[in-house]
């Protein structure tokens, strides 16, 4: 065990979960999932579709509420049978606040302006300044390479820009972690990589990611631990390097087999 | 076709109008309220305030507007309910849009895609705030179009009004007719004074919903 105490300590868990069972009504779509997500580290989630994948991730930030099991975001637990109305909301909406979450479908406000999207949350939410807002927004959207799109809507935007501004909305709160589900699976393929590389540059600075992907070569680049899933349980879990070239588990093979020719 | 007498009388009528127009209005801007008090109602969670508002649509929506108005102008006074022609006219058409209404504002809030309010969510923000910031606005581009409908439906119900003796549009045709024994010249600028008004109405909504959408690529 390591006894370093750095800042980006490799060992302190951001997100665990622990025996995670969800169902929709007689469908159990996670049977008894465990993940320990330490602190700057990169777990990449592949399966086939249907095998509770975006279920997973979205029980981790409770959009989807788990039936047994627990969540723990820096050893504080996001699914709170104990407490109810108001008082959960107000403990979810603060843990919300610190995790970042990006969907297939970008999900972005078009009543909203590119820029407006992304300082929408640190305004409303943590009452940042107007003109605050507006240059902490433009060096998101720096970052993700389209400042000069600040004030046009969402419509205007090709498939992955669209994606580029949800990860800068998704920053704009600051998280701890970050969510990705099937970034780039809604994407031309020609789009996929400018939103890859913004995902890379979130990795060389070591922000902490969950992210379920059907990219198997990225998956294996970016990635410090990989987990393969299917009808609801972890079939097998390892260093990428191994699981996409060497896996133990013949459903692992043969899905890699499927999608590696693709 | 007499079109000395249309020109004639054709200032009686647009006063006239100005009834309908009144009444329209009024009735749609109390109707509004309505249908705002009974979504909010249908959201409790408490089932018979849902069963209730569902009850009171069902049962506006199930009945003609004329049997509504001759029911609450004729009947109500024998419950201790009077009230003037005018105000019947309002009370009863916000009340019956209203139910329609509310049915247009909830399809148009849950038209909504869910994954905004979830990704409102995911950024933290409160149910509330999420319906105020995200949900909202979007609805409110739907909701143009199909209360802009409804408001079509008020102004041609508001000629039943005439029933029960409120000078507004078709009442006052009816009383020239009394006179002049016109009724074809008269319907007809009657008629015409009808579209004028819907088609107004319709221009109104129109840019009103394109300006709401002014961030589509439609
Ligand atoms: N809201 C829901 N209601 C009912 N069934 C659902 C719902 N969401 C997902 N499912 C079902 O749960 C299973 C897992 O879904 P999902 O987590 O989306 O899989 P994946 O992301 O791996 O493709 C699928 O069979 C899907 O149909
Ligand atoms: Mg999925």
């Amino acid at each position: 065990m390591s006894t370093e105490n750095q800042t980006d300590t490799p060992d302190t868990p951001m997100v665990e979960i622990r025996d995670v069972y969800k169902r929709f009504g007689d469908l159990e779509v996670l049977k008894g999932i465990n993940l320990t997500v330490n602190r700057g580290k990169i777990i990449s989630i592949i399966g086939p579709s249907g095998s509770g994948k975006s279920t997973l991730l979205r029980s981790v930030n409770h959009l989807e509420v788990i039936e047994k099991g627990s969540i723990f975001l820096e050893g504080v637990q996001v699914n709170r049978p104990d407490l109810k109305g108001l008082a959960f909301e107000r403990h979810i909406n603060h843990i919300r606040q610190n995790m970042g979450m990006v969907f297939q479908h970008f999900n972005l406000f078009p009543h909203l302006s590119t820029i407006d999207n992304v300082t929408l949350a640190p305004r409303k939410l943590k009452g940042m300044e107007a003109k605050a807002a507006r240059e902490w927004g433009m060096e998101l959207l720096n970052r993700v390479g389209l400042a000069e799109k600040a004030d046009v809507f969402p419509n205007w935007l090709s498939g992955g820009q669209k994606q580029r501004v949800a990860i800068a909305r998704a920053l704009a709160m600051k998280p701890k972690v970050m969510l990705f589900d099937e970034a780039t699976s809604a994407l031309d393929p020609e789009l996929v990589e400018e939103v890859n590389l913004v995902m890379r540059s979130l990795a060389e600075e070591h922000m902490t990611m969950l992210i379920v992907t059907h990219e198997m070569g990225f998956a294996r680049d970016v990635s410090d631990w990989a987990m393969f899933m299917d009808g609801g349980v972890v079939v097998e879990e390892c260093a990428p390097q191994k699981l996409f070239s060497n896996p133990d588990q013949e459903r692992t093979r043969n899905f890699l087999k499927k999608h590696l020719q693709g | 076709m007499d079109f000395n007498l249309m020109v004639e009388i054709s200032p009686l009528l647009i006063k006239a109008a100005w009834i309908t127009i009144d009444i329209s209005v009024r009735s749609l801007f109390f109707g509004f309220f309505v249908a705002c008090g009974l979504v909010f109602l249908q959201s409790f969670r408490f089932a018979p305030i849902r069963w209730f508002a569902r009850g009171y649509i069902s049962v506006i929506r199930g009945t003609p507007y004329f049997v509504q108005l001759l029911l609450v102008f004729y009947g109500g006074p024998s419950i201790g309910f009077r009230l003037d022609p005018i105000t019947c006219g309002v009370f009863v058409g916000a009340f019956n849009i209203g139910a329609y209404m509310s049915e247009a504002i909830r399809g148009s809030i849950e038209s909504v895609d869910s994954g905004q309010a979830e990704a409102a969510r995911s950024l933290g923000f409160g149910r509330a705030q999420t319906l105020v910031s995200i949900v909202l606005p979007q609805a409110a581009a739907l909701m143009i179009r199909s209360v802009g409908v409804l408001a079509i439906v008020v102004v041609k119900n508001s000629s039943l009004v005439s029933i029960i003796s409120v000078v507004e549009l078709t009442y006052q045709a009816q009383r020239l007719i009394g006179s002049t024994y016109k009724p074809l010249e008269i319907f007809t600028l009657t008629a015409l004074i009808y579209i004028i008004i819907v088609y107004a109405v319709m221009g109104i909504i129109e840019l009103a919903y394109r300006r709401a959408m002014r961030y589509t690529t439609l």
